[in-house]
């Protein structure tokens, strides 16, 4: 069988056979995300039920285990109603807009040294271009719908994305100026060394802003104003019904896994184990030594934590008010992002250690 | 000083780290969920629920026709008419309650001088075709012949407050 496989494989011509290979491997990343994202909305009914003592989904398999396709197969057996006056192949595209941006950013995403499916300089770049095309989504979403109120939603949440955008991207800066690199792989290998040798530590306001702003950026709780399902009902996508309502639901949680790797990669050091720096003799102990080594488990286990923290803001905060979350953008984040890159500055031309003095 | 202390407190997030603890807290705590059809809450001997009809030992039916829950009921819900037996005893002919007016306020119960009409602790019941919850004098007899050992002992346990 394999044999036969590599014979067709090695018919065809050159061209065709790394086409193969890269939607083989951008198969092997967006599957497993398509998993999480299904598994996430789980998580999320599981664990905001948990802080509100009570349980969530229990009926559909054990412990509720198959409800996300439960809910993936009832979504996609409803009527898509496309409503009259709208256009509608902007209708049809606007989904598309926002989940392909946040499917799209993966590919350069380095999930261990060499484990990343694209390997460009700019990298950060890339992902900063990619996901800003996501509000593009919200907009037409709002626009085709031909509805007041998908209008209005709208609004209010494309003004809310670009906002943040900014501080967002000013604390990406900060990332960039310590690190010295644009590829996402060498920002995490700028980090080597231990726990405290990661940039959470020297780029701390910078880590929180870029947090809170990654929070508002998904439109997640308590920065939902665009969603706010107990004032509204749904903002830009009330038109929406079935699997194209699905698609943006997975855009969602697609983004929140996006921006919680993004934030392991900038500060907390990847795919680097926070025990790196311990004495050699530790990793090799059998099996304890590949668990505490560096490697993409621990990518994923910061990234788990980064969603869990997703979904306790969701549990605890009460949702800002609109113009609150305009103050908090523009007038907080922005002059405390700013500062600090000044600071950092100073930093990183005196060679502060142990962060700057390689650079 | 109140302001700079206000500063700090919103420049460290610290309300809500507060906010995060009592949350995180509750992440913990046992779930009060009940998984219903397996698991049930534990009901009250006065708990009201479908009517019943009930009967003396003897079988001789307890109802008198006194009218007196017909009139008590708020929801007007009771229906009844009566007639002198052949052994010259008013008895009912017609005992109708209808379930989609009544509100189970208990006041029936509390009016019959006899014990005729209780409400028991049944309360998983549907109608699927209309007129299935206008409850007449067999359906009424029969759920209290069906449930009398239950009702007895539910009244037994309560009969000290009545």
């Amino acid at each position: 069988m394999i044999e036969w496989i590599q014979s067709v494989f090695s018919i065809l011509p050159e061209a065709l056979q790394t086409l193969v290979v890269i939607l083989l491997k951008i198969v092997a990343i967006v599957l497993p995300l398509m998993l999480c994202v299904a598994y996430l909305t789980y998580a999320e009914r599981k664990i905001i039920g948990a802080m509100q003592v009570r349980l969530g989904p229990t009926r559909v398999g054990p412990r509720g285990l198959l409800q996300p396709i439960a809910d993936a197969v009832k979504l996609m057996f409803k009527e898509i109603v496309i409503p009259a006056g709208a256009n509608k192949l902007l209708f049809i595209i606007a989904p598309i807009l926002s989940i392909g941006p946040a499917l799209a950013a993966w590919a350069v995403i380095p999930f261990d040294v060499e484990l990343v499916l694209a390997d460009i300089n700019a990298g950060l770049l890339y992902v900063l271009a990619v996901t800003s095309i996501g509000v593009y989504g919200v907009i037409i979403a709002g626009w085709a719908s031909n509805s007041k109120y998908a209008l209005l939603g709208t609004m209010r949440a494309a003004a809310q994305i670009v906002s943040y955008e900014i501080a967002m991207g000013f604390a990406l800066v900060g990332v960039l100026m310590a690190s010295g690199s644009l590829n996402l792989g060498e920002i995490v290998a700028a980090q080597s060394g231990s726990f405290f040798h990661w940039f959470w530590l020297p780029l701390l306001p910078l880590f929180f802003i870029y947090f809170i702003s990654a929070v508002a950026e998904t439109n997640r709780a308590p920065f939902d104003v665009a969603e706010g399902e107990s004032e509204l009902v749904a903002g830009f996508h009330v038109e929406y019904s079935g699997m194209v309502f699905a698609v943006f639901f997975l855009a969602e949680y697609a983004n929140m896994i996006l921006v919680s790797g993004l934030a392991v990669i900038m500060f907390l050091g990847g795919w680097l184990s926070p025990f790196q720096g311990l004495p050699q003799a530790v990793f090799s102990i059998p099996l304890l030594g590949a668990v505490l080594d560096n490697g993409i488990h621990w990518f994923l286990i910061k990234i788990s934590v980064f969603l869990f923290l997703f979904l306790w803001f969701r549990a605890t905060f009460p949702r800002y008010r609109y113009d609150q979350i305009m103050r908090l953008g523009w007038k907080v984040f922005i002059p405390v992002t700013i500062v600090w890159l000044l600071l950092l500055g100073v930093a990183v031309l005196a060679g502060l250690p142990p962060w700057f003095d390689a650079v | 000083m109140q302001r700079l202390i206000r500063f700090f407190k919103s420049l460290f997030l610290l309300e809500l780290y507060k906010g995060l603890s009592v949350t995180g807290r509750y992440f913990f705590l046992r779930k009060f969920t009940l998984r219903y059809p397996e698991e049930k809450t534990p009901l009250s001997p006065r708990f009201r629920g479908l009517h019943a009809l009930r009967r003396y030992p003897n079988g001789e039916e307890r109802c008198i026709a006194c009218k007196l829950c017909e009139a008590v009921c708020p929801a007007m819900a009771i229906t009844i008419e009566s007639e002198p037996r052949e052994d010259g005893t008013r008895r009912t002919t017609r005992y109708e309650i209808d379930l989609t007016k009544c509100i189970f306020c208990g006041f029936c119960e509390e009016s019959c001088p006899v014990d005729s009409i209780v409400e028991t602790h049944i309360f998983e019941y549907h109608g699927e075709e209309r007129g299935d919850l206008l409850m007449n004098k067999q359906r009424l007899l029969a759920v209290g012949d069906k449930y009398e050992q239950e009702i007895a002992a539910a009244r037994e346990i309560d009969s000290a407050y009545r």
